[in-house]
């Protein structure tokens, strides 16, 4: 059995042998993405699982072991590790967590921190925390986050976010109920395999895969009607995992709407440029940044490849690039704004509202630092900016109900409908 | 002709209306459900079929957030509540502007005109009918009557109504101070008004023809007439206002449905919907007596007092909504005790219970008495009482008296919690609830009432139920709506009373305590309190924590027993023999008067209630610190706070060749004043700072305020940058900053996110920014990068003035860092002259630790006063936190100011005459990460750690309790 090594501040480190013994548990934020990414952290002869339970006593757990006024994506995560290493289902002394550690200002870089603490109160002292970084923080003998593993990685995510976003367009339209769904299901698979022989991660390989998968859902039949489109924003964790938002994307699509959920490239290209900005803002040598400059243009080669195969197909709506983004929000909030989401969840509302998503989910934990600013406080500057915005900020936490939270977004709907015929009235005439 | 049925179901009630088709009202009903949602659903469409419309098919749509889930599942046509309000209006009012309408759970605001909006409450906003339902229920009055006395109010008093539970920890102390239910029921109404007004109105001026509809604003005149004068408008009050989404609903009815099949559906509806629920408390009726057994062992020794005769001790404990007294022997034994509800007013019930001693029980002769809780000092001020404890140290008295070896104590009262470890026979660590965790007895009492229950016989219901809900542990608001979903999904009462036993212990373990298990507790744990009579609560605590626990038989009457016990401990130490206690001719004589003034010696002109019970004895409540009592007369301790808040209002306008700069005074800017002051002075510019900040400030402010959940001190943000534009200021300097001077306590050295970025909120939602045209500069800056800074400083002021040239900019910053050092160096030097000091004279010293915006008496409410009050020197964290190197932290340390909490709670690990305060507005995130690490490092240290969460409204009479029971227990 692996020798539990501690390196000087008392971290339990994952160890070449844990990597061979270990099964590495993770949370799941986005099914499509991460199952892609799990399968990659696999044919690097890691034995990752993606944790999928949704139990009620996930968050009870989390109550018990986290400062209750800590926001609820810690509390979610966490109590899912905690329930998870109680199930009985894994040998719990050859079991490791991965998690992401995004750094900044927010507390959200304290979550590994207060999952290790949560671990030693709940009796689970010895199992390893991975952080899983592109800033290099806390290195593990054990994993190694590698430039190929890395490359795969970026591609994984690139592919994540056009099935997500193909899905969401051809979903609610298909003539035969769950066309789209099957496809999404064969090509996660089928991109698992290709990312593991090492296929689909060239640039020439990428385009052609991209559009392969264009192409693919173009022939899902569809039948368009005049749907009200909505967008979702918000705080990374709760506008993603459906366990946290209550099935929010599932809800809104069962109320007849269109959804359209941004993708994850451009919140890490946002955490790539700040460091770019911060130079720009405060002062540095840029020079200094050729990699963070380097990996910024890469990651942004690689949206604009995806948004290019789906320009290809007149019937899909392509998203803007990063830049484009970016330049959304010129003079609305400042670029130095970046922590949790920052200025780009104010940029996501004004994109959406641009290709016709006005009516906004600004989904966010109960009591969102960042939030308070970026979602909540531009909401009226937004509505100034274009008065089309049909905003509802929606908190999450482990009391909140279901009921309370449905009946305000059916407000929105129900104004989003009637302006929906209204338009529709006015094409008729 | 076509008729139209609209049903609105609403948390509390059920509506419906049907109309023909010119939009008469043929027909219309309003009635409170009891959450028997089905039933009544059913039998009002069966009455409308059969005796209106006479037929079997109509138009018909459901709305309400009630009617939501058994409408999509019964499949009836759903209109959204807001929505279908807003179809009535424009149709029946056509010219109104904005509609303001409240329910039982929901409180919302539509603008009509200039702009389509339409808003509701969030998850954590109050000032609802359930609110006031709620604090009817602690005035022992009901709505109605609320409404009749609130006309012949005199004064409003500032109460919170963000929540209940504020709420009710605002009108407690009022209620044991003596002030009017008149006046309070006034300020009730007008905290609902200006809580909707602030929650909803975000930036948008309520102006025009406005409307009051729904429940609340239709039964209360005195709530419209707060609305009308909080809105500075004369808003209509419609006819039907109880029906407007019933009409609404009924409006937007289009598709023919067969009614006897709909009816047939509703009555078939199964809860569908699931309930999470754990393991029933008992598992069966032999479990229980096992149980009930165990715990009768628990037995106070007990006298006779009808053939007693000779010394007796009185103990009184005044809690928040009971009285409790204990007469005691020679011996120790219970002789007599009352346990009663104080109906809002301690002092009858006490009154009452002394002539009935002194008439029934005339051999008994009273040595000593002493009194705690709540209405401890009312109390001792109207009946002459000889000793008055805190209630920590009652409790703790009687504990050990009951056993000796205790090692955790863990109260439950009607509204506090309170929990001790002890060691080595001392108090080594306290808990107490804070205002946002009050899920104690009253709680429990609130929802029995609400269910139509008596509280034992509700209690009792839970213990042998099959399915106790699991009900989560937050708040009090939360739980309602959590209760009536569980009540939609099929959950029994029985489930239901055993859910919140469930809830409440949960709460106190989790919360509170914040135990994760028994080991960390103790072996010997007593409970008692009011709340642990109750079997299931008792039952779920053992569970929980795994442990046997020991339940004294006076549980409920632990606080007036320790009293007694300790006025008999005093009496034997002092020799007393005789009570101060005034006797039976002039309790028969005994007035109690009330009345209401202003307090004119300082700044916080604090609301004093000044209660004279005849022969000169007064008691004044409501006071801040003791100047009103003293007439300042007593020797002045050292406060920090005082003298940091001095040292940057020392920081006047300078005029200056290039204009003004307003500064508004709100959070980073309370430490980062003297560098910017500086700064602009030395360009030329006169520095103007926005004044201290006031209630009146905040209100001024409020309705730009975006999101009601953010801490306090950003809120006062919106109120002084108002100020400053009020004053004629055209440019105002607030800018954004991510990074704080490095301090080198941590690994990065952030502000967190609220603090670097409230700027943009300003920016964003202040309207009057615009209409005043005023150059709002809110750059994003980099002090701390000291070489790079004039460069920027420079570019960024090169967008707002011509002709300053970077040369000056050069000197201004060089002069702004350098004062910023000397004002550290002025703390750190003031720090150590009162360490030194009270060193000298032997005085505690309380390092109040928290930001440099708590400095702000506004926010602080004067605490640091409170604690000099009690005879302690206050410094702050920065006075001692750079005498620490960087330590380890288990948590990540990465901000500037928190990275001082830290460093202090180090540095005073070995100092045995310091101990350190923690002040947490209530809703900082952060702090929820520190609090704990601060306890971590404090309690390695063996310190106790104290807690004092603040916000906008504080219940000072909570703070005090906690403040003198740390002091006592230091003491011991």
């Amino acid at each position: 059995m692996a020798e539990i090594i501690r390196d000087e501040t008392g971290r339990v480190l994952f160890t070449e042998e844990m990597k061979k013994e270990y099964t590495i548990l993770c949370p799941n934020m986005l099914e499509i993405h991460f199952r892609i990414l799990v399968n990659i952290f696999n044919a690097f002869g890691y034995h990752a699982e993606l944790l999928t339970t949704t139990n009620s006593n996930i968050a009870q757990e989390g109550l018990k072991y986290v400062h209750n006024d800590t926001c609820y994506p810690a509390l979610l995560v966490i109590g899912q590790f905690i329930d998870a290493l109680n199930s009985g289902k894994y040998d719990v002394d050859k079991v490791a967590l991965l998690i992401t550690q995004s750094g900044g200002g927010c507390r959200a870089s304290n979550y590994i921190h207060l999952l290790r603490k949560a671990l030693i109160n709940a009796g689970y002292p010895n199992v390893p925390v991975v952080s899983l970084n592109l800033s290099g923080l806390e290195k593990n003998p054990g994993f190694k986050f590698t430039l190929p593993l890395m490359r795969r990685f970026l591609a994984g995510l690139v592919y994540g976010d056009l099935l997500m976003l193909l899905d969401n367009q051809v979903k609610p339209y298909e003539v035969h109920k769950g066309d789209s769904a099957a496809l999404v299901e064969k090509w996660v698979k089928g991109l698992s395999v290709m990312l593991r022989d090492g296929r689909g991660i060239k640039q020439d390989d990428m385009v052609k895969v991209l559009d392969r998968i264009v192409k693919e859902f173009s022939e899902i039949e569809i039948q368009k009607v005049p749907k009200v489109k909505v967008g979702i924003v918000g705080e990374i964790y709760v506008k993603y995992a459906p366990f946290a938002n209550n099935e929010l994307e599932k809800f809104l699509y069962e109320q007849d709407c269109e959804v359209n959920l941004p993708g994850l490239m451009n919140f890490l290209l946002f955490k790539v440029d700040n460091r770019i900005e911060d130079i720009k803002l405060y002062g540095g040598n840029l020079a200094k940044k050729t990699v963070i400059k380097a990996l910024f243009d890469y990651m942004a080669k690689l949206q604009n490849m995806m948004i290019d195969a789906v320009k290809k197909q007149p019937k899909f709506q392509a998203p803007a690039n990063y830049d484009h983004v970016k330049k959304l929000v010129d003079g609305v909030i400042g670029y130095g704004n970046k922590m949790g989401e920052g200025w780009l969840l104010t940029a996501e509302m004004l994109e959406l509202i641009e290709c016709g998503f006005e009516n906004i989910v600004c989904a966010q934990p109960f009591g969102c630092l960042p939030n308070h600013i970026c979602g909540k406080g531009m909401i009226h500057k937004i509505k100034k900016i274009d008065d089309r915005a049909n905003i509802v900020p929606i908190d999450y936490d482990p009391s909140a109900t279901r009921v309370n939270q449905e009946n305000r977004i059916k407000l929105m709907l129900a104004v989003a409908r009637e302006k929906l015929n209204t338009q529709q009235e006015q094409k008729d005439a | 002709m076509r008729m139209r049925i609209g049903l609105d179901i609403g948390s509390t009630t059920i509506k419906c209306v049907v109309l023909n088709d010119q939009d008469e009202i043929l027909f219309e009903t309003y009635d409170r459900h009891y959450s028997q949602i089905i039933q009544k659903m059913a039998e009002l469409l069966e009455r409308v079929r059969t005796e209106v419309i006479h037929c079997d098919t109509a138009k018909i749509s459901v709305s309400g957030s009630a009617g939501m889930g058994i409408a999509q599942d019964c499949g009836l046509p759903f209109v959204q509540e807001v929505y279908a309000t807003r179809i009535a209006t424009t149709r029946l009012i056509p010219d109104a502007d904005v509609i303001i309408e409240l329910g039982g759970e929901d409180a919302k605001i539509l603008f009509l005109t200039g702009g389509l909006e339409v808003r509701m409450n969030g998850s954590c906003a109050g000032g609802t009918g359930a609110f006031i339902d709620q604090m009817a229920t602690l005035l022992h009055i009901t709505p109605a009557e609320m409404n009749e006395i609130a006309a012949d109010h005199e004064k409003i008093y500032t109460i919170a109504s963000r929540c209940g539970v504020f709420a009710k920890s605002d009108i407690q102390p009022l209620l044991n101070q003596g002030a009017r239910k008149s006046d309070i029921s006034a300020s009730i109404f007008a905290a609902v008004a200006n809580q909707t007004i602030a929650g909803l109105a975000q930036g948008r001026e309520i102006k025009g023809k406005v409307v009051y509809l729904g429940g609340p604003l239709t039964f209360l005149s005195g709530l419209r007439e707060s609305f009308d004068e909080a809105l500075n408008v004369h808003g209509i009050f419609p006819a039907n206002s109880l029906h407007y989404v019933a009409i609404g609903a009924a409006m937007c009815s289009e598709e023919d449905i067969n009614l006897v099949e709909a009816i047939d559906k509703v009555k078939n509806y199964s809860h569908k919907g699931q309930f999470l629920s754990i393991p029933p408390l008992f598992n069966n009726k032999e479990e229980y007596k096992e149980f009930v057994s165990r715990h009768q062992n628990a037995k106070v020794k007990r006298g006779n007092i009808e053939t007693y005769t000779g010394d007796v001790f009185l103990g009184i404990d005044a809690g928040s909504t009971t009285v409790k007294a204990v007469v005691i022997g020679c011996a120790g034994e219970v002789l007599h005790s009352i346990y009663r509800s104080n109906s809002g007013n301690p002092v009858p019930a006490i009154k009452e219970y002394l002539i009935d001693l002194y008439k029934n029980y005339p051999n008994i002769h009273i040595v000593s008495s002493a009194v705690t809780g709540y209405g401890e000092e009312l109390l001792k001020n109207a009946f002459n009482l000889d000793y008055g404890i805190v209630e920590t140290i009652a409790h703790y008295t009687a504990a050990h008296t009951f056993l000796p070896d205790v090692d955790f104590i863990i109260d439950i009262g009607g509204q506090d919690m309170k929990c001790f470890k002890i060691r080595n026979g001392a108090i080594d660590n306290i808990f107490l609830n804070e205002a946002c965790s009050s899920g104690c007895g009253s709680f429990l009492q609130t929802f029995a009432n609400t269910l139509g229950y008596d509280i034992a016989d509700f209690a009792k219901l839970g213990l042998f139920a099959k399915h106790p809900v699991d009900l989560g542990s937050r708040c009090t608001v939360f739980m309602n709506s959590s209760v009536k979903q569980a009540q939609k999904d099929g959950a029994t009462t029985e489930d239901i009373s055993a859910g919140l036993s469930v809830s409440v212990v949960k709460n106190a373990i989790y919360k509170v305590i914040r135990a994760a298990s028994a080991e960390s507790l103790g072996k010997n744990i007593v409970v008692q309190g009011g709340t642990f009579l109750n079997d299931a609560v008792l039952r779920v605590f053992e569970q929980e924590m795994k442990v046997n626990v020991v339940r004294p038989d006076i549980s409920g009457l632990m606080g007036a027993y320790g009293a007694a016990v300790y006025a008999k401990d005093k009496a034997a130490k002092t020799g007393q023999t005789e009570s101060t206690l005034i006797k039976l001719p002039e309790l028969e004589e005994f007035v109690h008067e009330v009345k209401v003034t202003n307090c004119g010696l300082c700044s916080n002109h604090c609301r004093l209630t000044i209660n004279s019970f005849g022969n000169h004895r007064k008691f004044i409540g409501g006071n801040r610190c003791e100047k009103p009592i003293t007439r300042g007369q007593k020797k002045s301790i050292p406060n920090m706070y005082e003298f940091k808040l001095q040292t940057l209002l020392s920081y006047k306008p300078v005029p200056g060749k290039r204009g003004t700069i307003g500064i508004p005074m709100g959070l980073n800017m309370y430490e980062m004043l003297p560098f910017w002051h500086t700064f602009f002075t030395r360009l030329g510019f006169e520095v103007v700072t926005s004044p201290l900040s006031t209630r009146d400030m905040y209100i001024k402010g409020q309705h730009t305020i975006p999101s009601d959940t953010v801490c306090f001190p950003a809120k006062l943000l919106h109120g002084h940058v108002c100020t400053l534009i009020d004053q004629g200021i055209k440019h105002i300097f607030y800018p954004c900053l991510s990074y704080n001077f490095d301090e080198g306590l941590s690994d990065n050295h952030y502000n967190c996110p609220v603090v670097a970025y409230y700027p943009e909120v300003i920016a964003g939602n202040v309207p009057e920014l615009q209409e005043n045209n005023v150059v709002f500069m809110h750059d994003y800056v980099g002090v701390h990068r000291k070489k790079d800074f004039p460069k920027k400083m420079h570019k960024i002021l090169k967008q707002y003035f011509s002709g300053i040239s970077q040369t000056e900019v050069n000197h201004a910053a060089a002069a702004a860092y350098a004062e910023h050092d000397s004002y550290l160096a002025k703390i750190h030097a003031k720090g150590d002259e009162v360490l030194a000091l009270a060193a000298q004279e032997n005085l505690p010293v309380i390092v109040l630790s928290g930001r440099p915006y708590h400095l702000d008496p506004e926010i602080n409410h004067g605490i640091d006063k409170l604690i000099t009050g009690l005879g302690a020197a206050v410094v702050t964290e920065d006075a001692v936190s750079y005498k620490v190197k960087k330590i380890t932290t288990t948590v990540l340390n990465q901000w500037t100011y928190h990275a001082r909490l830290y460093a202090a709670a180090k540095y005073i690990g070995d100092k045995p005459n310091m101990n350190l305060v923690q002040l947490v507005s209530f809703g900082c995130g952060v702090d929820a990460i520190t609090t704990d690490e601060v306890r971590k490092i404090l309690e390695s240290e063996n310190k106790i750690y104290t807690q004092i969460k603040i916000d906008e409204i504080t219940n000072l009479g909570a703070v005090r309790i906690r403040l003198r029971s740390l002091f006592a227990a230091l003491d011991q």
